[in-house]
């Protein structure tokens, strides 16, 4: 397994939330496809953390001490983070749909047009 | 010699009044009397007892401060006589461009000084009369009147004393605005404010030649500069002239700008219809502005450039036809004119006209000695005129008469500035007026002696004029004045038929003492005690220009006063005896009298034909079609392709976020796109 495989299934993953956000009229889906996408980019900043040696590091060798901990362990710290923003984004996500739901009584994006005028 | 702050002081007392009657005294008088009592007032204001403490202050500050200035320009002038005429001051730096420089200062030579003390003692006496005359108006009219009267004072100084060619026109328009000003100061009136606007375009006319001749003046700075001169600096200009970096056609042009402004300033043909006009205005305005100061400025302007005219022929034979033309043309008017301060308008015109013939036959000191004496005896006769008017409550000889026995002093003074403008000797008037057909007789050519005859023949008619108005004025039986009238708003003038207070007749005395003996004593035959002979000819003459004296003509003197005493018997014959009948004469020459009264259709050409016909029918019209079809519709063309590119623009404005979304996305797909193709 190289780290094509993850970026295919990666690019994958975004571009089915990418349709999903821009093609779906219901909110919901919406939102869904968007944490498709949120997760389409974990599993890029993950697998590049895992494959991607900073030059740095390489070429110091045995030296590279606490340096190397940090480094490798970005992509996964910010998968977490991501993540953990995610959550409360979707959460956001929820509480506008419901306010739009309760005004228009519609979870269809294409009702909400308010923003035009 | 004055130092130079006390010279400036000349300038700025009468300017410092104009500021604190304007910004100060005005003012506090709207706290201290309510507007609303005010215009109640106006109606009662007939009585000279309701003037205020601060009222009254400001017309004696005016008069203090103009005294001060009097005081100070007759120590310039000994100061100057002391001092050969050499003008010692050093002009400071205005402004600098370049290597350009605008300087500002005071050019004290002996045109100055003189211009100088004819500006302030004439506006003393003025001002000084004004006390009596204006003693209708309200505490803020009068106010207001001697805050203009300052300003013009201040306008006029500056004008004499400037040094550079700026500097001069800064004051120049400063002269025309409180002319308007003060024709216009009962604006409540409509021919006032006609005759005010009247006053500044058609003086705004000849402006626009002075400017005009200034820049091209200006255009001329290489070469000037070459010769290490400043083309705006009054002084250098001469040197240049000497020089010849002014000469030939330039010198022309340069001439025929400035004779423009002085034309338009001084009323001369064919810019003349608005000095009759401005008698609107105050009779002490009409004497101080539009007969003794003011517009002699036309005359002193050429005056202090007549080296760049000496160095231009062809300009000198124009002022000639123009002087003479004007001295008669006016005169012709003059004849006819039924109201006493339109005579002695057209006599100013035609005075003005004789000033233009001297200095275009190149009698310099000639031309201002008769701008001298002519100030003195011209407002006298002005201000005869509104002690008059302040007896009679009108302007229209018609229906005035007799006043010779109520009022001996007016009447004497008048007739003493009658026989002065008349030009019979030994009055002021005559001299200069000698003077004048003198230069005109001995100037070489076929010009200069159509000039002659042209100035010869005015003078008869002024003789002629002048008595006609002494006669119709003061001679026969009283004919009722404002009463048979019947004009409605006269401000405060009424009939009383009696001498008029001690304000206005104290400055007639003076004035007619100036008007006898003035002529004589600056510019005596033989050596005169203190005053040598053909003194101030030769004072003129350590001025920039070369002044040759010329002797009395015993010749020509005699005839000059046959001719005005002809003029004078004809007025006795027509208006005293009546042994000529006028309605006769006037019935005979029926069309010459329609066409002298009609002042020779001259508003006429100029409102009807040139400004209605010509400019509101063809150039605004143009112009205003210009506007409508092809700016406006620029204009329009904007508006709608703003209005309809934003149509297009808006379909794409849903309200759809997916839409918006799909578009960013397609936008940042393809600057990625470039970005990686082009890489």
């Amino acid at each position: 397994m190289g780290l094509e495989n993850f970026l295919i299934v990666s690019a994958v993953l975004f571009s089915i939330g990418f349709y999903g956000a821009l093609s779906k009229r219901n909110a919901i889906t919406v939102l869904m496809s968007i944490e498709l996408m949120f997760n389409a980019v974990n599993l890029t900043a993950v697998a590049l953390s895992r494959y991607v040696v900073p030059e740095s590091l390489a070429t110091a060798g045995q030296n590279a001490g606490q340096d190397a901990a940090q480094f490798l362990l970005t992509g996964h710290i910010f998968a977490i983070f991501i993540i953990t923003v995610a959550a409360a984004e979707i959460a956001l996500g929820l509480a506008i749909v419901i306010a739009i739901y309760r005004n228009s009584e519609s979870v269809f994006v294409t009702d909400a047009t308010q923003m035009r005028n | 010699m004055l130092s130079e702050s006390l010279v400036w002081l000349i300038l700025f007392a009468p300017l410092a009044a104009f500021v604190i009657i304007g910004f100060v005294i005005r003012p506090l008088m709207r706290l201290v009397i309510p507007v609303a009592a005010q215009e109640h007032g106006d109606d009662s204001t007939h009585s000279a007892h309701g003037r205020s403490i601060l009222g009254g202050s400001a017309g004696i500050l005016a008069i203090i401060a103009i005294g001060v200035a009097f005081v100070l320009s007759i120590v310039a002038l000994f100061g100057s006589i002391d001092n050969h005429g050499d003008s010692p001051y050093i002009a400071h730096d205005w402004l600098t461009v370049g290597n350009l420089e605008f300087t500002i200062g005071i050019l004290m030579d002996p045109l100055t000084t003189i211009m100088l003390v004819v500006v302030t003692s004439v506006s003393l006496l003025v001002q000084i009369y004004s006390v009596g005359y204006m003693s209708h108006e309200d505490d803020r009219g009068y106010a207001r009147y001697y805050a203009y009267m300052s300003l013009f004072s201040a306008s006029m100084i500056g004008l004499v004393l400037a040094s550079n060619i700026v500097q001069l026109f800064a004051f120049w328009e400063l002269v025309g605005l409180s002319s308007y000003l003060l024709i216009g100061f009962w604006f409540t009136r409509p021919s006032a404010v006609a005759a005010a606007k009247k006053a500044f375009i058609v003086t705004r006319i000849g402006d626009f030649g002075l400017l005009l001749g200034i820049m091209y003046l200006f255009f001329h700075q290489d070469a000037f500069t070459a010769a290490g001169l400043n083309s705006l600096d009054i002084v250098d200009i001469y040197t240049a002239v000497d020089a010849k970096i002014i000469a030939g056609g330039v010198a022309t042009w340069i001439a025929a700008g400035i004779f423009a402004g002085a034309v338009g300033k001084s009323g001369q043909f064919p810019l003349h219809t608005w000095l009759p006009d401005a008698m609107e205005g105050p009779t002490p305005v009409s004497a101080l502005i539009h007969a003794a100061t003011m517009v002699a400025a036309g005359v002193f302007l050429v005056a202090r450039f007549f080296p760049v005219f000496e160095a231009s022929e062809t300009m000198m034979n124009v002022i000639i036809l123009i002087g003479g033309f004007t001295a008669l043309f006016a005169a012709t008017m003059g004849l006819v004119a039924t109201d006493i301060k339109r005579v002695l308008a057209y006599s100013t015109v035609s005075q003005l006209g004789y000033m233009m013939l001297a200095l275009g036959v190149g009698a310099y000191s000639v031309a201002i000695f008769h701008l001298f004496t002519h100030a003195f005896f011209k407002a006298l006769l002005f201000l005869g005129s509104g002690s008059v008017n302040h007896a009679s409550g009108t302007f229209d000889m018609r229906y005035m008469g007799g006043l010779r026995k109520v009022m001996p002093i007016t009447y004497a003074s008048f007739v003493i500035g009658g026989i002065s403008l008349a030009g019979i000797l030994p009055f002021a008037g005559g001299w200069s007026k000698d003077e004048v057909l003198t230069a005109a007789w001995n100037g070489a050519g076929a010009i200069p002696a159509i000039g002659f005859w042209m100035a010869l023949l005015a003078a008869g008619m002024t003789g002629f004029y002048i008595f006609r108005a002494i006669i119709l004025t003061f001679h026969g039986d009283f004919r009722k004045g404002a009463d048979a009238e019947g004009i409605e708003d006269t401000h405060g003038a009424e009939v009383h038929l009696k001498e008029s207070p001690i304000a206005m007749v104290f400055p007639l005395i003076l004035l007619s003492i100036a008007a006898v003996g003035i002529g004589f004593v600056v510019n005596p035959l033989f050596d005169l005690g203190i005053v040598p002979q053909h003194w101030f000819g030769h004072f003129l003459g350590q001025g920039p220009v070369h002044v040759e004296i010329e002797d009395f003509n015993v010749v020509l003197a005699p005839i000059a006063m046959l001719v005005s005493i002809s003029g004078i018997v004809l007025a006795f014959l027509m208006y005293q005896t009546k042994v000529v009948s006028a309605e006769q004469l006037g019935a005979r020459f029926k069309p010459v009298y329609i066409l002298l009264v009609r002042k020779y259709y001259f508003d006429e050409l100029y409102e009807d034909i040139i400004v209605r016909r010509f400019f509101y029918g063809g150039v605004a019209r143009t112009l205003d079609w210009i506007d409508g079809s092809i700016i406006n519709n620029i204009g329009k063309f904007i508006g709608w392709l703003g209005a309809n590119v934003g149509t297009a623009l808006r379909q794409l404005q849903t309200g759809q976020t997916q839409e918006y979304g799909a578009a960013i996305s397609i936008g940042i797909l393809t600057i990625v796109g470039l970005y990686l193709w082009f890489l």
